[in-house]
């Protein structure tokens, strides 16, 4: 009986592996990327052109903006109080205590609020869309909207992408202040500094292009984060694996993008 | 002779290396009832996406009153699926709305109608499939299978299409409930003097509502025929799949449990 061949890896073979490996998941890149860009043209495409579902975009508005606020305050609140403390306790090496309030303020506008609030909806309503759509997808009710002469993308994806873009700038903008005055409890109250001189020195520091800052990369994130989640969950795979995948990959995604965007609008805004 | 309500042309569809469709030839005359018999995996349910225009079809026709409808504009899409109602399977009631909403959608949205006549008419809709008015405010999830079917079915016919289709409209429900489906979608289908297009295999259920049948196997129709003739179609792939038995011709089904 003859030996069996054992077929060993030369060298040249693993590197060739490894270049197939890196290759494919290059062109798997590039193609999502390209989907969600043709996603996200679609979906534009349909928002300025009629019909609008109004009734569908303040459903939303309620859903994404108002059940969204709880998580937005107490995260804003307990940042603020947090960066009060610290500030506190960095600062004192360097008798630099004065500066808390104006770093409270600065961090909580320009990059605290937005980024956290971003990162809390795509957890919440990023993981949601996707679920919610997914299911639609793998229940056949997406075809069944298309076979009742409605266009999905606008019956579903539009609605919760102009809420998206909407609502998050006005959650930041309450998170600006409830961060901020987080800030100042923590200031007055523990830290022992004056009320009056904590609140003309947050106003004196705070400029119009630290809140609308925060305010356009909100925007921005609250795009990403709806879109991402219909996007997701409007290609989701089919059975319950395939909606749990889509969640997954709706939160992931917008986390990932959000990170990204934070950093090229700093750059815009600030260099 | 007349031009078929529906046709379709060597109609070809492969998704990746696996070629589902491989030449679908098959016309549908207007007011008739063609139910596609087939095994699981043969292509029947790409081949109602295809016509429906949820599945883009790689190479052929498919003609609707002797119109292509392959890469049509997105409004006259919109146009051409006015003339269709479609049965999903699994029902696809939209859970967030209430049964009357389901029904009506398409008259609300794709025909612009007010909403108390679109209420109006799922009412009546509603009755004409069995189910009484103290449904129309309840919601899909508290329906059981049969009445989400039935749901189901009125939505289909509740803009009086032209055509309707069914996708496994017996797929899930118990013998009887089954029976009273196919009974339903018989009457529906002749008071709108529609043309309907079915797949299922279910033989009792394609008997019921087809007055003609075709059988698909490995995404070509193999063959068609008057429903009166399917059990002496002289087809040996027909006669295995009509009887069910485990041995024949059509070996695939068999090997892949093995």
């Amino acid at each position: 009986m003859s030996e069996p061949v054992v077929k060993t890896k030369t060298p040249v073979s693993f590197v060739l592996d490894a270049c197939a490996a890196i290759g494919h998941s290059i062109l798997n890149i590039l193609g999502s990327v390209g989907a969600i860009t043709h996603f996200a043209g679609q979906t534009i495409g349909h928002i300025v052109r009629p019909p609008i579902f109004g009734r569908h975009i303040l459903r939303q508005f309620i859903d994404i903006g108002y059940y969204s606020l709880p998580v937005v305050g107490m995260t804003a609140l307990f940042t603020g109080m947090v960066l009060a403390l610290q500030s506190f306790t960095g600062f004192s090496r360097f008798n630099a205590e004065g500066a808390i309030a104006s770093v409270v303020a600065l961090s909580v506008t320009r990059e605290l609020s937005p980024v956290l609030a971003g990162l809390m909806v795509a957890g919440r309503v990023g993981a949601s869309i996707a679920a919610e759509i997914g299911t639609m997808r793998v229940t056949e009710q997406i075809d069944a909207l298309t076979t009742l002469s409605v266009n999905p993308v606008k019956y579903l994806v539009v609605p919760r992408v102009i809420a998206g873009t909407l609502m998050l700038p006005a959650l930041v903008l309450i998170g600006d202040i409830i961060g901020i005055y987080g800030g100042y409890l923590v200031s007055t109250h523990i830290l022992g500094f004056s009320a009056g001189n904590y609140i003309t020195q947050t106003w004196d520091v705070l400029q119009t292009v630290d809140v609308v800052s925060g305010l356009v990369k909100a925007a921005a994130f609250g795009f990403v984060v709806s879109l991402m989640g219909c996007y997701h969950g409007y290609n989701s795979d089919r059975g319950a694996q395939g909606v749990g995948a889509a969640t997954t990959n709706a939160v992931v995604s917008s986390s990932i993008f959000i990170l990204i965007l934070n950093y090229l609008l700093t750059q815009v805004f600030f260099s | 002779m007349s031009t078929p309500k529906l046709e379709m042309r060597n109609v070809k569809k492969s998704f990746g290396s696996k070629h589902v469709l491989q030449g679908i030839d098959l016309s549908v005359e207007k007011g008739r009832s063609l139910v596609i018999i087939g095994g699981s995996g043969t292509g029947k349910s790409v081949t109602l996406k295809s016509v429906l225009g949820l599945v883009k079809p790689d190479s052929g026709s498919i003609l609707i009153d002797g119109k292509e409808t392959i890469g049509i504009k997105a409004h006259e899409r919109d146009e051409l699926m006015k003339k269709f109602g479609m049965l999903f399977q699994g029902g696809a009631l939209f859970d967030s709305l209430p049964i009357w909403h389901n029904v009506a959608f398409g008259l609300i949205h794709g025909k612009n109608l007010p909403k108390a006549e679109a209420r109006e008419i799922a009412i009546e809709k509603l009755k004409a499939v069995g189910l009484g008015s103290a449904v129309a405010d309840l919601f899909p999830a508290e329906l059981s299978g049969g009445m989400q079917k039935r749901v189901s079915l009125a939505r289909a016919i509740a803009a009086s299409p032209e055509i309707i289709f069914f996708d496994e409209p017996t797929t899930g429900l118990d013998p009887i409930m089954a029976d009273v489906i196919n009974d339903l979608i018989v009457e529906c289908v002749k008071n709108l003097g529609a043309t309907a297009l079915s797949i299922t295999h279910d033989m009792a259920s394609a008997r019921k509502i087809a007055d003609d049948v075709a059988m698909i196997y490995q995404g070509r129709i193999i063959w068609k025929g008057a429903v009166k003739d399917l059990d002496h179609s002289g087809n040996p792939y027909v006669d295995q799949f009509i009887h069910g038995r485990a041995h024949g011709p059509i070996t695939d089904i068999t090997t892949k449990a093995a």
